[in-house]
């Protein structure tokens, strides 16, 4: 390759803004193509997302999944793995997450049930996660293809067993019981009025503790274990790898199996948190857009913090949105979440050799006018 | 008649009308994918066509105008692909995966901003769809045993596409194994750098096959809202440009296998509708999301190599960049 290389923070800053930028200002034509003004409609979703407490607490509410699903999305592409199973690993946890819960939730209360259910929910997910990660470590099968698979086979299973096993007896829809309300997470509202503040009400509820939590724990892994040294080491090279006597299969099936527990983590905010039930589809996308905002992050936790925020941001702005403007609907967010993955994925290096090029031109005349 | 005759002809009749869009996706996807390109946008491409289908069918009338504004659509879906992937040799997977992700959301879009209902373009009728055709003599012999009920009832009485589908897999045959093109396209696939060394352009060969993609998967989305239904409907390719991939990869990425595995897909789809409730013997009701999730199942099955071996095309899903 060329010897030109950029500063970090133009690598990891400036293209990526620069990405997002291209992305929002082709969702603005599509805006305009719908014969709506987008500036009016950048203005209803921040004031949708940000604007008063209820917004707030929503965005963050869905923000709380996006970090799950853009961990695991980035933990596995550290391992150059593409999950892109965890939507079917999310929806797959969720179920340990509920069956774990509605064992449990008329023994003991929610603090006591929690690390059950996240232990469930993770061995749910990962196990959802390994299968792909044997065929592609032991078999030779691709994980991009047995993932997308899973994901049809984990949501045929599911509408299987809420139909026919979960449904709550007497009921029409396929839905379980709900969990007993001592075993659900307290909102976050409620933990605010134990401090004595007022603030209003949202499905948001502690998992979001977890959620960071979640991004520490994923960051030490990967910077700060051997681990993570390894999971880095495959993705960057893998024959180096091999050669440096790292078990490279059982490396990726691990990589995977943490990869299938944090997109699961979804479940806990969703099933025993907002829902308090296992319902049909309740993961709602968010697997996939776990693929943009971990794209959009550059697979670092602080970067899926940020990214998650703005997808959070976007999801709840867009409810306001199409509340307030009839022709546009939340599709549109589902249009940006596109443009965001084509610009921050697939075209990622494609302003990189103009960005490249004027860096150059710039700093080379400043350094011949120094020598 | 007997009763079997009837079940069995009406279950492949279905058979055929709910392959014909794996079958073209299938062709769409071999093209792409025997020249080095991942292509899991198929399902996102055929979205794309169906809207625009519906959307000029609604809008001119005629059926042919909106299967060229699908292929259009579609065709355009694939140079963004095509454009990312080879110019910009940006990650095949993600890019497919954006298209498809933009595709489930700017259908939906558009058809509320341009139709004003719910995402649904409005109800064709008469020369905006395409009719199913007798063929020649179908009532002719309509009244021959066994033979007559096959030729009136399963073999005529489709709609055209359903008949340029099928076209579709020798013509893809010939142009792929027969063709100067089909073998540098293979070899593309296998083996971009000695294409480049034979001063053959690698880019251009693959910019033909996402193009060739394209076009079917347009003539695929177009089948859905203009010949099987009647219009636009959101979310309509419902996973088909999947179980097309599945296909293509089930049938190990030739032509004519993988057109049994679109029949064998096909199929299952078809009985999963006729056994919904009926009890087999033995085994008694089969669950139908077992019947869905079968196609998946089979593939990754296939995958893991219990079912002889799926070997993919060598260079793909690594773009090629003519310095090293």
């Amino acid at each position: 390759m060329s010897n030109k290389t950029l500063p970090t923070w133009i690598d990891v800053g400036v293209i990526p803004l620069i990405n997002v930028c291209l992305a929002f200002l082709v969702s603005g034509f599509v805006i305009l193509l719908i014969g709506e003004s987008p500036l009016e409609a950048v203005q209803y979703m921040i004031t949708g997302a940000f604007g008063y407490a209820e917004g707030i607490g929503y965005t963050l509410y869905y923000s709380t999944n996006f970090i799950f699903t853009g961990l695991a999305v980035a933990v596995a592409f550290h391992a150059g793995l593409f999950n892109i199973g965890g939507e079917g690993q999310a929806y797959i946890g969720g179920l340990g997450v509920g069956l774990m819960c509605m064992s449990l939730d008329s023994f003991m209360p929610w603090w006591a049930l929690i690390p059950f259910a996240i232990a469930a929910g993770a061995a749910f997910g990962a196990a959802w996660a390994f299968i792909p990660a044997y065929l592609q470590a032991y078999r030779g099968s691709h994980v991009v293809i047995t993932t997308i698979m899973f994901n049809f086979i984990a949501s045929a299973l599911m509408v299987y067993l809420l139909v026919n096993v979960l449904i709550e007896p007497g009921t029409m829809s396929p839905q379980s019981r709900v969990i007993a309300d001592a075993a659900i997470l307290p909102s976050m509202k409620d933990v605010f009025a134990v401090f004595g503040v007022n603030i209003a009400n949202s499905p948001l509820n502690i998992a979001l503790f977890l959620a960071l939590i979640c991004c520490v724990l994923v960051w030490l892994l990967l910077w700060h274990t051997r681990l993570g040294y390894a999971i880095r080491m495959i993705g960057f090279n893998e024959q180096a790898a091999v050669y440096s006597g790292i078990n490279t299969r059982r490396t990726i099936v691990i990589t995977m199996c943490i990869s299938g527990a944090l997109a699961a983590m979804v479940g806990i905010n969703e099933v025993m948190g907002a829902q308090g039930r296992v319902l049909l589809d309740y993961v709602a996308g968010a697997g996939f857009t776990g693929i943009a905002v971990s794209l959009m992050g550059r697979n670092h936790p602080v970067g899926i913090i940020i990214a998650s925020l703005l997808f959070g941001a976007l999801y709840q702005g867009g409810a306001e949105l199409s509340f307030e403007v009839p022709s546009i609907t939340r599709d549109l967010v589902v249009v940006i979440q596109g443009l965001v993955i084509l610009f921050c994925g697939a075209l990622s290096l494609m302003i990189k050799p103009t960005i490249e090029k004027l860096f150059m031109k710039f700093f080379a005349a400043k350094e011949s006018a120094n020598v | 008649m007997s009763d079997f005759m009837l079940i069995a002809i009406s279950t492949l009749d279905a058979t055929i009308r709910v392959s014909t869009p794996l079958i073209l996706c299938a062709m769409a996807g071999l093209f792409s994918e025997r020249s080095g390109i991942v292509d899991i946008g198929l399902e996102g491409k055929m979205l794309a066509g169906a809207f625009a289908a519906a959307a000029m069918a609604a809008v001119t009338g005629s059926a042919w105008m909106g299967l060229g504004a699908a292929i259009g659509v579609s065709i355009c879906m694939a140079l963004l692909h095509g454009f990312a992937c080879i110019t910009h040799k940006g990650n095949q997977v993600v890019s497919g995966l954006a298209i498809n992700i933009l595709a489930s959301g700017l259908t939906v879009t558009l058809g509320i901003a341009w139709f004003h209902q719910g995402g649904q373009t409005p109800l064709l009728s008469g020369d905006a769809r395409f009719f199913s055709i007798d063929l020649p003599g179908a009532l002719a012999v309509a009244d021959v045993p066994v033979l007559g009920a096959i030729y009136t009832q399963l073999i005529s009485g489709h709609n055209a596409l359903v008949y340029i589908a099928f076209v579709t897999v020798p013509v893809t045959w010939w142009l792929v194994y027969q063709t100067r093109f089909g073998l540098r396209l293979r070899a593309v696939g296998e083996n971009p750098q000695a294409v480049d060394t034979a001063g053959i352009s690698v880019f251009w060969l693959r910019y033909r096959a996402v193009i060739c993609a394209g076009i079917l998967c347009g003539i695929a989305g177009a089948y859905l809202s203009i010949a099987q239904n009647a219009s636009f409907i959101r979310e309509m390719s419902a996973g088909k440009g999947y179980i097309a991939l599945a296909a293509l990869i089930f049938g190990k990425w030739r032509p004519k296998t993988a057109l049994l595995a679109c029949l064998l897909f096909g199929f299952l789809e078809a009985l999963t509708v006729r056994l919904e409730g009926v009890p087999l013997p033995l085994i008694g009701e089969v669950p139908a999301q077992l019947m869905q999730a079968t196609p998946y199942i089979l593939t990754v099955v296939l995958l893991a190599g219990f079912i002889g071996k799926a070997i993919a095309p060598k260079a793909i899903g690594i773009p090629y960049s003519k310095e090293r």
